[in-house]
């Protein structure tokens, strides 16, 4: 023990400054996470000001050229098309990205605030409490997630009906399905942190229990618990569109990518651009995400992979 | 530590429905009052029923009154099939893939491989599943003066069993199924594998005079692979998803549209079977994964 050793001068601002721009200029290494962040906050922006952008009300029906089947794309002024009910396709993926999204960022949220307090408990206070959050969270890692997504809505919308599926009801099965793996991260990080001296010290201070948890550790174990979560909306995205997909997410003719697709197959020889142009948003959204997560991770810690 | 893996494995077969049932009962009340049993207490219904599921009685599908056991039953074959090839076949891929990339870092071909890797895991299944309708059974693929198209649905054109045939239809399902797989575990195979190239047992094995391909093959693939075994077991409940999205575009008749249809009908019987019965196969699943360490690494031991 060299406890004698002189402790080094840093004030806790410069610290923190020093910190960041070393997080910052390994982030700025990987290229392909910057331009991601980049595009996504294009889709971002586009989504939140679709309003202004779309060329056109999502559901409205061009009467006037629309035939009944899908006009092709620059066919009368839409310059993605139409789908086979005659809505203009740019708009309805401008306004399906703005569901998505939300729906995306609410899940993930919901998901994290569950999975990082269940994963803080168990690995505070360990013994009795850890092993039973432990067990219920490898019952819910042994259920596929997306049969048992369906089984839920499916149990919503014939409890009432299906337009009961409506956003809130996906975020919250959503939500509150998905959070093990974030409970088992954050309870991962809280075992090595309560072992710590700051914790300790935390401890001999006399802090209530709350208070080290969220005040104390909860701070030093954020990292990991931002990447997992971004890299979770991307999954999100994932699982709400492929609900949508199979008719139990967001229902029509509210538009998602998902639902946007469900119908595309039948008419998939005659309008292949209905099942493209939706699949390819989702793709975009979901490797740019995922590249600022990979990127993230690298930057945040670089001994996490 | 590898006993208490497997011992917090083991409730999540039973403990699977006591999660579900107390919902779907208070669906079915609404819809059934009429039905037998349902008025008792939610908990009664749940132990006969779990009473039932382990003399293997799953109960009866309430659309069409078929027993469960025989609906799944029939079905399971041709999931086994499609995610059995999957499996087999991302498998090989995948692995190939991440000592490829490995064997090279940051060369051209690692670059691919990863970026294939990120796009793989990127992809939407249904969409792939779309995509790759268009592409080869739509649209076709026009070769040496022929023009080649998939079929794009079912398990067969006629009745009867002609092996050609079933590969036809197999081909593109187990395309689609796999992408995902491939793409995940070629990832952690070749950061499992660089990891593994580094160590000092592996220099002594290039410094014996021993060629590129046997160290990487036989010494090096054995331990990288431990934490692959890991990965693969984990994407087991992936797989089953990805296999209802696929059965249900390409009209497979496997388990997965079983359900899907099951789920349009709001059939509980039949919804709860099924989830018992993959949450049954993944554990499976995870028991083959153990047996493989055990297989891999001689310093595992059960007891």
């Amino acid at each position: 023990m060299e406890s004698t050793a002189p402790l080094p001068v840093v004030e806790a601002d410069e610290d923190f400054q020093l910190q960041r721009n070393v997080t910052w200029r390994r982030f700025r290494r990987h290229k392909l996470a910057l331009v991601s962040s980049g595009v996504l906050t294009l889709i971002v922006l586009v989504a939140v000001f679709a309003k202004f952008i779309a060329p056109a009300d999502p559901n409205y029906i061009d009467q006037v050229h629309w035939q009944g089947y899908p006009l092709a794309p620059g066919a009368a002024g839409h310059l993605l098309g139409t789908d086979e009910n005659g809505r203009d396709l740019l708009s309805r993926l401008i306004y399906g990205a703005q569901i998505s999204l939300t729906v995306a960022f609410f899940a993930v949220v919901m998901e994290l605030v569950i999975g990082t307090v269940l994963g803080a408990l168990a690995g505070y206070y360990g013994g009795a409490v850890d092993y039973w959050i432990m067990r219920l969270t490898d019952v819910f890692l042994s259920i596929p997630l997306l049969p048992l997504l369906l089984v839920l809505t499916a149990i919503v919308s014939a409890s009432s009906n299906k337009a009961a599926l409506n956003f809130g009801v996906i975020v919250l099965i959503i939500g509150g399905l998905s959070w093990p793996p974030a409970a088992r991260l954050v309870r991962a990080s809280f075992l090595s942190l309560r072992e710590k001296e700051f914790a300790e010290a935390a401890r001999a201070l006399g802090n209530r229990d709350g208070r080290i948890i969220f005040r104390h550790l909860l701070p030093n174990a954020v990292a990991p618990i931002i990447v997992q979560g971004t890299l979770d909306v991307a999954g999100v995205i994932i699982l709400e569109s492929t609900l949508s997909f199979l008719g139990f997410g967001i229902q029509p003719p509210t538009a998602s990518w998902g639902n946007m697709l469900a119908n595309a197959e039948s008419n998939m020889s005659i309008a292949p651009w209905v099942a493209i142009f939706p699949g390819l948003c989702i793709l975009v959204t979901v490797l740019a995400i995922n590249y600022l997560g990979d990127g993230m991770r690298d930057a945040l810690d670089p001994n996490m992979r | 530590m590898i006993l208490f893996f497997i011992l917090s494995k083991a409730p999540g077969g039973p403990l699977t429905p006591y999660l579900q049932n107390p919902h779907i009962t208070a669906a079915d009340i609404a819809r059934l009052k009429h039905n037998l049993g349902l008025d008792r207490p939610v908990y009664v219904q749940y132990f006969s029923w779990l009473g039932n599921v382990l003399h293997g009685d799953l109960g009866y599908s309430t659309s069409n009154s078929e027993p469960v056991v025989q609906a799944i039953l029939e079905r399971l074959p041709a999931t086994l099939l499609l995610m059995g090839t999957s499996i087999a076949f991302s498998l090989v891929v995948g692995v190939a893939f991440g000592i490829y990339a490995a064997i090279k870092p940051y060369s051209i071909q690692d670059y691919v491989i990863t970026t294939f890797a990120f796009f793989g895991q990127s992809m939407p299944v249904f969409w792939l599943a779309l995509m790759c309708q268009l592409a080869f059974a739509v649209v076709g693929i026009t070769a040496f003066g022929y023009h080649f198209a998939l079929p794009s649905s079912g398990i067969s054109y006629g009745d009867t069993f002609d092996l050609g045939d079933r590969l036809q239809h197999l081909v593109l399902p187990a395309l689609v199924l796999s992408f995902l797989s491939i793409a995940q575990w070629s990832r952690f195979t070749r950061s499992s594998m660089l990891e593994v190239i580094k160590t000092d047992y592996i220099r002594t094995a290039t410094a014996k005079g021993l060629s590129r391909q046997v160290v990487v093959l036989r010494h090096a693939l054995k331990n990288a692979l431990i934490p692959v075994v890991t990965i693969i077991a984990l994407s087991a409940p992936g797989l089953v998803a990805g296999a209802v999205v696929t059965e249900t575009i390409f009209a497979w008749p496997g388990m997965g549209r079983l359900f899907i249809n099951a789920l349009g009908q709001f059939d509980f019987a039949l919804l709860m079977g099924y989830l018992v019965l993959i949450s049954f196969l993944v554990v499976i699943f995870n028991l083959v994964a153990d047996v493989a360490y055990a297989w891999l690494d001689p310093r595992v031991k059960y007891d």
